[in-house]
């Protein structure tokens, strides 16, 4: 690892920091202030600072501006040539629920059954995993851990309503610690019709005719209105003060926000008449829609202006899903959608791909999407469509320090992190990666 | 086992949907597909040229004469007929060589027995596989079509040029020394997966992959001595002789033996690596290249010494046990060893982008920048043994090349035109303008589909109401799933249990 030279004492410390193995913070009176000074911030709310100071306080951003006081005991870090920037935001992943994909005992991201509206991802998320560390060097600050989205790993496919997904920092030495939302946004795998289906027991794809998968595919909407429908009516009953003869149903409880309007639903879509049929059910039941996957939302970019409904779209890195699409349709949906006054977050979808969240935002960019529309993409706009705004996603007094101090583009391959703060924490960037290349890098010539 | 292809046609006859999507496709199809012209003489002009020979030349130009460089320089004598490509403030590099493919194929494992080295993927080939063109305008000109990785020896493997729209004969690159495909580790030991209602075999451990190719090789030498005898007999003279028994197993193990095949070697983990090295010396054989090789970073000493070749991954790591040591840093600490590396897809979207995954070793492990274009240009090239034809922007060298709007070791690069033997085979800028119209035909194509559905409905079955837009061919067989598939999952099908359960393409 580099550190730059001018930064001798914040690299002793930092040295410090780097040797607790995969813990995140230092274990003894870390500071509680920091200063980056001579540093070019790039806001996301404001204007661009070229020659700016944050002051970093109480894992809060005190203070942003130029040629700032800075307070009394700050470890000061002097970012000549360095650029700030609010940490990524990966707004879907596995994180701290799947390790090593194909080994089953390491893998919680999805519950068995269709219906788990009440399983929380908080709940199995491995604060150690090795994934952390090696996402978070990318300078990846936050990310959704999503449960039941489905997924190589799942081992058969995703639930229906596959829970609740929670919104981590990307450093705790346990899951409180890491927690910004607990319960940010309920999972729902909206239905395909699947004419296709694999038959192993000729070990071939095997079509099934249209009617009969539409059929299916009625049934499990169906199913999912059911579900609301409980739930609204369990809702009425528990807001009554009399003590209720219901029995608790924790299922039923879970939704109970949901269809409140309280607790926005991720609804996993791909295909334009997918996106249409969930844009229409969460009109009919009042559900807060973020469409997620979204790789025909071009195909209906009005109808989700119109209805205000947010996108996570899925890496832009990806195969166009027919034969006859433009070989580029992925790569330039963001601009389509972007010009169309649509809003959309990027996301990894994945753990092991999330430090690609840079690079896809950057395809992006050079398929048309501006700019500052790809990093707000990866940073502003998911917290916005999460509801964490108030606490993260810009570079503003008042939210939290996840942030990170890099040199150079952060979305562009070569640019290295050379510092990153969660909670106004200096943090590691220390990995599993960059031990094996050290330690294999000393290894002495076999005799 | 049959291909997919030819078993999704029984089905589409079947649901007499056949005929119909010929009827909707091939149209399509044979439009994009038309080999482009190919001008005698076209002088690229203005570029930035990364030799990657020697060095970079700014504001150069290349002549191509009958799809050969005929000069590169600040300045060329360029014909006046000469098609001229102004590639002002562009970037031009030798077309991508992606060493570990599998593209353009029907059918990519025999996962049936554990020595399939009889079969050949150059009996497969599908020149129609629009990875082809996707790759090709990800900068790709030739590729390493392989077999595997189910099995310890794998099937017979060959290098293609992406020769997008001309019939399967004209894909080989002529010349390139054929391949083999082995695998080691998990995927032939079958340690994620089982297929229902067969019982494990054999290998299910490294010791027995190991004695897989250990046995293979004795047969094949034995074989070969058999047949060395009789040659000698018949050159000696001898009359009627009586041939020993062709096996088609063993041919290409002995063109192994006799160095005419290609080892192209699945590996994950150290030990399995210097095993394989083992193996290869007591039988007197060499790999070519390490494929994966994932653990390649723990043994790099061991592979250069033994002048194998490593074909690797970026940043791929975690999907199995086997890639949970896999570091972004393994092609640069192997290349700093004096290890050939190269930077692979195994991917048919990875392929597009390979520019940007070589990018990726100047930030892990500090290659520069011309250390890691090579890994997607010459080193490729010299593990296939092709590096006299292409790999670089030399005299004499085919003219294979990539154009960028900026530089290609840059996540905001983007390919403007894909050069093969001199003819224009991608184009951006003809591909953009190209879409209004095949729109249009493809509008018209569905209109007339649904009213011949519509006319014909009253004697069809109710499967004839697939509605339009299914198309049964729009999807990829499973089986060309790349064999370790730790990508993102595929939107559809993912969350299905054969997306789930499938191990890709160790199948």
């Amino acid at each position: 690892m580099k550190y730059p030279s001018h930064a001798v004492r914040i690299a002793v410390i930092f040295a410090v920091v780097c040797a607790l193995s995969g813990a995140a913070r230092a274990q003894s009176q870390p500071a509680t202030a920091y200063a980056i000074t001579h540093a070019k911030i790039f806001t996301l709310s404001g204007s661009t600072i070229d020659d700016g100071t944050i002051i970093l306080r109480d894992g809060k951003i005190a203070a942003v501006g130029v040629g700032l006081d800075i307070p009394a005991g700050a470890q000061v870090i002097d970012a000549k040539g360095l650029q700030v920037y609010p940490g990524l935001f990966d707004a879907v992943t596995q994180m701290g629920l799947r390790e090593i994909g194909a080994v089953s005992a390491t893998v919680d991201s999805t519950e068995t059954g269709n219906f788990n509206p009440d399983v929380v991802a908080a709940t199995a998320v491995s604060p150690s995993s090795e994934h952390i560390p090696v996402t978070r060097a990318a300078g990846i600050t936050e990310v959704l851990a999503v449960p039941g989205s489905g997924g190589f790993d799942s081992g058969g496919g995703g639930s229906v309503i596959g829970g609740q997904a929670s919104a981590i920092h990307m450093a705790g030495w346990e899951i409180d610690e890491m927690l910004i939302k607990k319960s940010a946004a309920m999972v729902l795998n909206w239905p395909q019709i699947e004419t296709q289906t694999f038959d192993f027991a000729t070990f071939s794809r095997k079509e099934k005719p249209y009617a009969d998968a539409k059929q299916e595919y009625d049934k499990q909407v169906t199913e999912i209105a059911d579900w609301l429908e409980r739930a609204q009516h369990y809702a009425q009953v528990m807001d009554k003060s009399s003590p209720a003869k219901y029995d608790r149903d924790l299922k039923l409880e879970a939704l109970v926000p949901v269809v409140r309007g309280e607790l926005p639903v991720m609804v996993f879509a791909n295909r334009a008449r997918e996106i249409r049929n969930a844009v229409e059910f969460c009109d009919k039941h009042q559900l807060r829609m973020i469409l997620v996957g979204g790789e025909e939302a071009y195909k209906v970019k009005d109808l989700l202006r119109s209805k205000s409904i947010p996108v996570i779209l899925r890496p832009m890195l990806s195969l166009p899903l027919d034969e006859d699409d433009p070989y580029d349709r992925l790569l330039s949906q963001p601009a389509e959608l972007a010009a169309a006054g649509v809003k959309f977050a990027m996301a990894s979808f994945d753990n092991s791909f999330a430090r690609r969240l840079g690079q896809n935002a950057a395809n992006a960019v050079a398929h048309g999407l501006p700019y500052d529309e790809a990093l707000k993409a990866v940073t502003l706009y998911p917290a916005q469509i999460l509801g964490l705004a108030d606490q993260i996603g810009t570079i503003e007094q008042g939210k939290l320090a996840n942030v990170i101090v890099t040199n150079g583009d952060p979305l562009e391959l070569t640019t290295d992190v050379k510092y990153l703060f969660i909670r106004g924490q200096l943090t590691s960037l220390d990995n599993r990666h960059l031990r094996l290349y050290e330690k294999y890098s000393k290894r002495p010539k076999p005799q | 086992m049959k291909s997919t292809f030819s078993s999704f046609c029984d089905k589409a006859r079947n649901f007499g949907y056949f005929y119909l999507f010929c009827f909707l496709y091939l149209p399509l199809a044979v439009a994009a597909a038309t080999p482009p012209d190919a001008p005698a003489v076209i002088v690229i002009q203005n570029a930035t040229i990364f030799t990657v020979s020697h060095g970079t030349i700014e504001h150069g130009s290349i002549l191509i004469k009958d799809g050969k460089i005929a000069e590169v320089g600040q300045t060329v004598k360029a014909p006046k007929d000469a098609q001229v490509i102004d590639a002002a403030g562009q970037f031009v590099i030798p077309g991508i060589i992606d060493c570990h493919s599998h593209i353009a194929l029907e059918a990519i494992n025999e996962g049936s027995v554990s020595v399939s080295s009889m079969v050949n993927m150059e009996e497969v080939l599908n020149p129609e596989d629009i990875d082809i063109y996707r790759d090709l305008a990800g900068g790709v000109t030739s590729a390493n079509i392989l077999h595997g990785s189910a099995n310890a020896i794998d099937g017979q493997t060959l290098v293609i040029k992406l020769r997008w729209g001309q019939p399967a004969a004209k894909l080989p690159f002529m010349g390139a020394m054929p391949g083999i495909k082995f695998a080691l580790g998990e995927n032939p030991k079958r340690s994620n997966f089982s297929v229902p209602g067969q019982p494990r075999r054999y290998p299910a451990t490294r010791m027995g992959v190991e004695e897989t190719i250990r046995g293979a090789f004795s047969e094949a030498r034995d074989y070969k001595k058999a047949w060395d005898e009789y040659d000698k007999r018949v050159a000696a003279g001898e009359k009627n002789l009586i041939p020993p028994r062709r096996d088609l197993r063993l041919d290409p193990l002995v063109e192994v033996l006799e160095g005419k095949r290609y080892v192209h070697a699945h590996c994950y983990r150290e030990d399995e690596i210097l095993m394989l090295l083992r193996v290869a010396k007591e039988f007197g054989f060499k790999i070519r290249t390490l494929q994966h090789v994932l653990e390649g970073y723990k043994v790099a000493d061991e592979i250069a010494a033994a002048g194998v070749g490593a074909s690797t991954f970026s940043d791929w790591w975690a999907y199995k046990v086997e890639a949970y040591d896999a570091i972004p840093y393994n092609a640069a600490l192997m290349t700093r060893r004096g290890v050939v590396v190269s930077i692979n897809s195994d991917d048919a979207e990875e392929a597009t982008h390979l520019n940007q995954e070589a990018a990726k070793s100047m930030k892990f492990g500090g290659l520069s920048h011309d250390e890691a274009l090579k890994m997607v240009t010459i080193n490729p090239a010299m593990q296939l043994g092709i590096d006299k034809r292409v790999g670089t922007i030399d005299v004499g060298k085919d003219a294979d090349l990539a154009i960028y709007n900026h530089d290609p070791m840059s996540a905001y690069a983007v390919v403007q035109k894909t050069l093969i033997d001199g003819r224009v085979y991608f184009d951006r800028q003809r591909d953009i303008a190209a879409r209004p119209e095949l729109e249009k035909e493809k509008k018209a194509l569905i209109d007339k589909l649904k009213k011949s559905s519509d006319k014909k409905s009253d004697d069809k079955k109710p499967s004839a109401t697939v509605p339009i837009g299914q198309k049964p061919g729009e999807k990829k067989p499973e089986e060309k799933k790349p064999e370790d598939k730790p990508k993102p999952p595929q939107s559809e099908g993912a969350g299905s249990a054969a997306g789930a359960v499938l191990p890709g393409g160790a199948l």
